[in-house]
């Protein structure tokens, strides 16, 4: 308790307020409830923009407790901009312990992406959503998707990828891929990779979405059926690549495109930092990696 | 007679919600509850941490008759106000034994807004030993057993009822002295003991 105390001088424990962190709460409890339906909340102005996780951020700081370890990622890495200042913000303002590996967190709060490690049922993976709503550029009226949704509405949402389909031949969405949660409601996945979508599918952890300028809160249940909307004669396919992770060999990762020189060279790599490393750790070694240097050495 | 509130509100609070929580998201598993305050309550001293942790003054709860005696220490605690009416509270308190369960009397919320719907949190004697029932739903792996003793002859045609109602319906916290269990909407019976 001391160390708590000390790291939050000024501040109440995980920064927002008793009253708020109720609200959000009650907020939650009804998102679990009702897996895939977004929940109103009076999101709160956080000490960042919009766009850079207000609504992640409030969702985990209303779950946070003293005992948590947290994990922060941003398009899958630990060590990246929001991911740094998110972590510091909650080790500032509630002295909880942080880690980068996935197996450890009991707490992770993701911008664009799900870690490549499965979960676990004590875990809670907490989204940074943009845009709640899935049908919101098919229709601007929030009167009106509320009704869509209400009556479990979704044509739309198959016209758009049938139009897709029409004009490309096959479903062009890659990201923010639309699913349908538990037979009910179809929900936005927020910006992660459609490479990402099975992971949601009765995965062991809560999932929890925070949409803080759009003021939503959502939820999918530990063990809900989760499927991406596709048609018979074109069913859901989830990206592959055609060449392993560059660094650490991987062939079951997501990888990211890196421009290496002005002459057209790239590699792919991990986006998912702690999955390469625990990889690369573990002895596997790419196309462009150095073998990891043994723990001890590294010391030095 | 007064009773006071928790030794450390903001840690006590998070840990009743969080249990609250993880007992909404694996619905019929028993978990410890976050933390006890107030065992002289008539609400006993998981119910009443549970009002204390989620209630304030935008929320109006009801109880049934035979908690009536802890309106004036919720409302003191949380600034909460009693409401007469159940369709209108967000929260409502219950004695199994004691008191008539009528789940569609409670606020059922709306098919736009599926969340204005009472939950409601239920004290029990126990949450085992009592004769089975099987559920399935979002958060259980396969099927789970639920065994609360004393449930009403209809509950699981109550129950039933409230699940056709989806995604409208309320929610509901079993709890003992010192444990709690989740039993959302989402979740059906899918075959009870006779």
């Amino acid at each position: 308790m001391s160390r708590t105390a000390e790291n939050y001088r000024g501040y109440n424990f995980a920064y927002l307020d008793e009253q708020t962190k109720r609200m959000i709460r009650r907020a939650i409890l009804k998102a679990i409830a009702i897996p895939g339906y977004q929940v109103p909340f009076a999101s709160r102005e956080m000490p960042m923009p919009y766009g850079w996780g207000t609504g992640g951020v409030q969702v985990t700081a209303a779950i946070l407790g003293p005992s948590d370890v947290l994990k922060v990622i941003d398009q899958g890495a630990d060590d990246t901009t929001n991911a740094v200042s998110i972590r510091q913000f909650f080790e500032k303002t509630a002295g909880v312990e942080t880690t980068t590996e996935t197996e450890k967190a009991t707490v992770i709060q993701t911008r664009h992406r799900i870690p490549e490690a499965k979960l676990q049922g004590h875990q809670v993976l907490v989204y940074q959503v943009p845009i709640p709503e899935p049908l919101r550029f098919l229709e601007p009226r929030e009167t009106e998707t509320r009704t869509l949704h209400a009556l479990a509405e979704y044509g739309l949402m198959h016209v758009r990828l049938y139009e897709d389909i029409a004009q490309h031949g096959h479903i062009a969405k890659t990201y923010d891929y639309p699913v349908l949660v538990a037979h009910r409601y179809v929900m936005a996945p927020s910006p992660i990779p459609k490479f990402d979508n099975p992971k949601m599918h009765e995965s062991a952890a809560l999932q929890l979405f925070g949409a803080g300028r759009e003021k939503r809160i959502y939820a999918i249940p530990p063990h809900t059926k989760v499927v991406s909307l596709d048609f018979e004669d074109h069913p859901f396919e989830a990206t592959k690549f055609e060449q392993p992770c560059a660094l650490c060999g991987a062939t079951d990762s997501y990888l990211d495109e890196v421009i290496t020189d002005d002459k057209g060279g790239r590699m792919f790599v991990c986006s998912d930092t702690h999955h390469c490393e625990s990889r690369r750790a573990e002895g596997h070694v790419g196309r462009l990696g150095t073998p990891a240097a043994p723990v001890t050495e590294a010391a030095e | 007679m007064s009773l006071a509130g928790f030794d450390n509100p903001v840690l006590d609070q998070q840990a009743t919600f969080r249990a609250v929580m993880q007992a909404l998201a694996e619905p019929g598993r028993i978990l410890p509850a976050g933390a006890r305050v107030g065992d002289a309550s008539p609400l006993g001293p998981v119910a009443r941490a549970i009002a204390l942790s989620l209630l304030d003054f935008e929320v109006q709860f009801h109880l049934a008759p035979s908690l009536a005696e802890a309106e004036g220490d919720i409302t003191f605690h949380t600034g909460s106000r009693r409401t007469d009416r159940r369709d209108d509270a967000e929260f409502a308190f219950v004695t199994l034994a004691r008191d008539a369960l009528d789940l569609a009397a409670y606020a059922q919320g709306t098919p736009d807004y599926p969340d204005r719907s009472t939950t409601v949190i239920i004290k029990v004697e126990s949450l085992a030993g009592g004769p089975a029932m099987t559920i399935r739903g979002p958060g259980i792996a396969g099927t789970r057993r639920l065994e609360i003793p004393g449930l009403p002859a209809d509950f699981a045609a109550q129950w039933a009822a409230n699940a056709g109602r989806a995604p409208l319906g309320v929610d509901l916290i079993f709890v003992t002295n010192e444990a709690v269990l989740g039993l959302p909407r989402s979740t059906r019976i899918i075959e009870e003991a006779r």
